[in-house]
């Protein structure tokens, strides 16, 4: 964990760990799975926003808990670049971690793959694979998420592939 | 249009028998030659072959599988036919996938299943199979419409779906199960799956799949810088399942830093593609129609041209739980198997004569059983060979860190729960 910042570590171990390892085919272990994935969620979320670092929305689209969706975040120049979230938990979960999707960004950026999901292999997947079971949905944000969108977002606008809403709104209306 | 052409040239070539003048005489054979250019390609354009019932040997120009039956002929393989009675699941029909099912078509296998949820993509014209006017079709799509017409005894099954969701591996199962076509065979509906995928995730479902079912299975890849590839046949309990060996440790030859440039936009080459393909489709084959070795596991490392095989044991400490209860299975029939495969030896041995290989041993070369290693335990020490080295670093500190369910959130109802999220969702602050 040498090349994380001391805020993003300080959040990590606050968020807290999930100890069930189960994917969405196990009935009631993934019941139970699904509480500590929203426990750990709503610990993450509190942080945030106590620390006045609120980034993200995401709830789940179905009772299953299987697809989430929401939106996500980010202040660049002081204006804020928002983004629809969606994600599947997939069948091997959690030996695999959710493929997270930005599908307003889905071309803009060659650090994607096809259908907007974000590129997590280098910085993420092994820290995934060696902490399964115990990261979740809150960690996948915290360590997948979060550095990708402060690491592209500013590219993103600083080359117009991405305008603020207000500038585009404006230039449309031209 | 081919019985007017006809008719044209036999008008030519009764007026070429009724002119006496010789000057224009060059000029008809001129006219004679471009109508029978034209009659052949109005023979050839657009021909569609019917579907055959029998396999047939009989070496004719239009037979289409004489020259794949001639393979009994040369003792290579003893019933070419069987092949008819196959099922082959690809998954992932890209690069790899289409040019294995391309050769498993023209080889005649009985019935495909192919699984993908992509689009054909002008990106993809560097590889084999697909055609430029097929993109925007779904690769399943555009992959039945050209394998239908090279090969209408095939039978053909299209899945458009991603199999690493919920649903679309229901789908995945069920179609592996499905009996119609051979409602005598044991097991699952499919003798072999292939995986033709480009990603772990995708692997990892293939894996469990084939795990709960009992299936065996051969695994493909090339790499993202598109020198090197691999294949590998996973047979539940009895070899190293996909789950078995983490990508903790890696070749350090090249080191995959430097591969592994800014972006994720993979590098790819036809050659590359086709060659493992090739020894995919080759190795399926071998498995299917018994024929040569099949191998458990062949590298191919194009820059140096180096084909490293091995063999990989299952993980007793596999984090897969289907894994394990093959693991189990597999070892209660081990005694019967092993015996049998000794009695087949043993026959084979005797009907080879009997002699010394050689008459003196002036060297002292005995051979010494192997089997208890007595060198140092390389998995115990925690050393590595020369080469190898440890990817991840080891396990972070985490083990003292709060867990959750403790006393921080004493709530333990899922709806609870959701609400609670929901709430703070809605707080704006």
């Amino acid at each position: 964990m040498e090349e994380w910042d001391q805020t993003t570590k300080s959040t990590l171990t606050q968020i807290p760990l999930l100890t069930t390892k189960a994917g969405p085919r196990d009935g009631a272990a993934w019941t139970q799975r699904l509480k500590e994935e929203y426990k750990a969620l709503i610990a993450y979320t509190s942080m945030n926003k106590s620390n006045d670092n609120d980034w993200f929305r995401i709830s789940a689209a179905n009772p299953e808990g299987t697809r989430w969706t929401g939106k996500c975040w980010y202040v660049h120049n002081l204006l804020k670049y928002e983004f629809d979230l969606q994600f599947d938990i997939p069948v091997t979960y959690p030996a695999t971690a959710p493929e997270l999707e930005l599908p307003q960004l889905d071309g803009k950026t060659h650090k994607m793959y096809r259908g907007g999901k974000i590129c997590l292999t280098v910085h993420f997947k092994p820290l995934w694979a060696k902490n399964c079971p115990r990261f979740g949905i809150a960690h996948a944000l915290c360590l997948g998420l979060a550095p990708w969108l402060a690491a592209e977002i500013p590219i993103l606008v600083d080359s117009s592939m991405i305008k603020h809403k207000d500038d585009a709104a404006s230039s449309s209306e031209v | 249009m081919e019985t007017e052409l006809k008719e044209i040239l036999n008008e030519l070539n009764s007026l070429q028998n009724s002119l006496l003048d010789p000057s224009h005489q060059s000029q008809i054979h001129q006219l004679q030659c471009r109508i029978e250019r034209l009659s052949n390609l109005a023979k050839s354009g657009g021909m569609h072959r019917s579907k055959v019932k029998d396999m047939s040997a009989e070496v004719v120009d239009s037979n289409p599988y004489s020259r794949l039956m001639a393979l009994q002929r040369m003792g290579i393989v003893q019933n070419y036919e069987r092949i008819r009675q196959f099922s082959i699941a690809i998954v992932g029909i890209g690069g790899v996938g289409s040019v294995a099912a391309e050769m498993l078509t023209r080889c005649g296998i009985g019935r495909l299943l192919l699984y993908d949820y992509d689009k054909v993509e002008l990106a993809n014209m560097n590889r084999l199979f697909f055609r430029p006017e097929q993109v925007g079709m779904t690769k399943t799509e555009a992959a039945v419409e050209t394998l239908s017409d090279i090969n209408p005894d095939v039978v053909f099954e299209s899945y458009t779906l991603n199999i690493t969701t919920v649903q679309g591996f229901e789908t995945f199962m069920s179609s592996l199960k499905n009996k119609s076509f051979g409602p005598h065979k044991e097991g699952s509906g499919v003798d072999l799956v292939l995986s033709c995928v480009d990603n772990y995730e995708a692997r990892m479902v293939v894996n469990q799949a084939c795990n709960e079912l009992n299936q065996t299975w051969m695994e493909s890849g090339v790499s993202e810088n598109a020198v090197s590839g691999h294949i590998q046949l996973l047979v539940p309990g009895e070899t190293a399942c996909f789950a078995c060996a983490p990508p903790l440790v890696v070749a350090s030859g090249v080191d995959e830093r430097t591969l592994k440039r800014e972006g994720v936009c993979a590098a790819s080459l036809p050659t590359t593609m086709g060659v493992v393909a090739g020894l995919l489709v080759q190795n399926a084959l071998k498995y299917l129609l018994k024929f040569g070795q099949v191998t458990p596991y062949l590298g191919y490392n194009a820059l140096k041209d180096y084909f490293p095989t091995m063999e990989m044991k299952p993980n007793p400490q596999c984090s897969n739980s289907a894994c394990l209860e093959r693991q189990k299975e597999y070892i209660l029939v081990k005694p019967a198997r092993d015996a049998a495969a000794r009695a087949k030896m043993e026959a084979e041995a005797q009907s080879a004569t009997e002699c010394p290989i050689h008459a003196d041993n002036e060297w002292n070369i005995s051979v010494v059983d192997d089997s208890e290693v007595a060198g140092p335990d390389v998995r115990s020490s925690g050393i590595l060979p020369d080469g190898l080295m440890h990817e991840l670093p080891s396990a972070d500190g985490f083990s003292n860190l709060p867990v959750s369910g403790d006393g921080s959130n004493p709530l333990d109802d899922l709806d609870e729960l959701r609400k609670q999220l929901e709430a703070l969702n809605a707080d704006k602050s």
